[in-house]
């Protein structure tokens, strides 16, 4: 299993009050991202678990993609990975933050 | 209905999705009432399986199955779900303990609840920590008995993509009322299982039509190994569920009996058929062909006249 954080500064903290969101499911090809706030700051945490060794410079860049798109200040996010690929990964991020921004 | 149950145009639309296409947080959601669904162990909480990494598999935060509390048409119910994609909804020691917990939960606090349902999804026991998982089995049939002595209705819904398989048939058997849609499967051992050791002529896994004769939605109704058959959708379970919290019987020793006569008149009678049409035949249905592509409506008035089919027992 391969073990990996991003810690980004973001532009500006996700809107919403939302405290948490859950998006997909761990199986073949998908993941699941659990969303929370962090107290304060405008840091983006992502906390990657994979077993698909070897791609961690591909994961940088989905999120780096993933936290200038929708400047997810105040998040944390964890993964727990099944294989997905970089498109569903960006997708499943922007869908998480999305609910987070609702309520 | 109760006044303060009133859904909104959205939740009626929500309702109208798959059963079989829905995870488990989405069937949830959808069959409760509206937004009264509180979660126990929720995903923030990471009670993750600890036998998985060994094997260099993923964990998942809710470790395959969602549980709570919330009310289905006013009535205050538990509710545990599977999630048949990760790891096929198999039981392992959390995923286990999360449904025994839930169990004796509602024991506890039986005044106020009226029901468990079980939203099965699941291949049976996780063969990765399997000791864990089969325990987990006769734990949670041993919960489920003494939730149904306190007077809980314990319901299942059958319609998940993993089916209901493995331990997970059996706990199923310990249920007071199963709901079941044509995609739903209960049986112990999977079709592809039976193949393997026992030989293609014993059972042919890649023939679907045959798998779903033997162990489909539409037989289980017919024999009575499932009470209420419905269409595919969370709005089909959703009344199914509504009239199965209601309706368990008592149970008791009697009770127990007239089952133990019934399972044993099912073998007598249908023990030496080699198809499910045989069994059909036999139950008095005369166009057995047609079965598989009635209609929901056609096949739920054709299962109610079938004597079988309605039998009090469970």
């Amino acid at each position: 299993m391969e073990k990996f954080t991003f810690r980004h500064a973001a532009a500006a903290r996700l809107a919403g009050a939302r405290k948490r969101a859950i998006v997909g499911v761990v199986a073949s090809g998908n993941l699941e991202a659990l969303f929370e706030r962090l107290p304060e700051g405008n840091d983006c945490v992502i906390e990657v678990a994979t077993p698909i060794q070897g791609y961690r410079d591909l994961w940088a860049e989905v999120v780096s993609d993933f936290v200038e798109r929708r400047s997810p200040g105040g998040l944390r996010v964890s993964i727990n990975d099944g294989g997905a690929r970089p498109d569903t990964v960006a997708l499943r991020l922007a869908q998480g933050a999305r609910l987070m921004e609702r309520d | 209905m109760a006044a303060d149950t009133i859904d909104t145009g959205e939740m009626r639309r929500f309702r109208a999705l798959s059963w079989f296409e829905a995870g488990a947080r989405q069937r949830i959601s959808a069959l409760l009432d509206q937004d009264s669904f509180v979660e126990f162990i929720g995903p923030e909480q990471r009670e993750t399986s600890p036998h998985l990494a060994p094997f260099n598999l993923p964990a998942a935060f809710d470790d395959g199955i969602v549980v709570g509390k919330g009310r289905l048409d006013g009535h205050q119910v538990f509710i545990a779900a599977q999630e048949g994609r990760f790891m096929g909804g198999a039981f392992g020691e959390v995923h286990g303990a999360k449904l025994v917990g839930l169990l004796r939960a509602a024991c506890d606090a039986k005044a106020a609840v009226r029901a468990v349902l079980i939203l099965f999804d699941t291949g049976g026991v996780r063969l990765q920590e399997a000791n864990a998982g089969e325990l987990a089995i006769g734990e949670v049939i041993r919960a489920i008995a003494a939730a149904r002595a306190e007077g809980i209705a314990v319901v299942g819904l059958v319609g998940g993509r993993a089916g209901c398989f493995g331990g997970g048939g059996i706990v199923a058997g310990t249920c007071s009322r199963l709901a079941i849609s044509e995609q739903g499967r209960i049986g112990v051992t999977g079709p592809e299982v039976i193949e393997t050791n026992k030989g293609v002529e014993e059972f042919d896994s890649r023939d679907r039509a045959l798998v779903w004769r033997t162990v489909g939605g539409k037989h289980r109704r017919l024999i009575g190994g499932a009470d209420v058959f419905t269409d595919g959708s969370v709005e089909g379970f959703r009344q199914a569920a509504i009239q199965l919290i209601v309706s368990g019987p008592r149970f008791d020793l009697k009770l127990m009996q007239a089952e133990q006569a019934r399972l044993a008149s099912r073998l007598a009678r249908f023990g030496d058929c080699a198809d499910g049409r045989e069994v059909w035949k036999k139950l008095g249905i005369q166009d057995t062909a047609r079965v598989p592509e009635m209609p929901p409506s056609d096949f739920i008035a054709l299962a109610n006249s079938v004597k079988e089919a309605n039998h009090d027992a469970r």
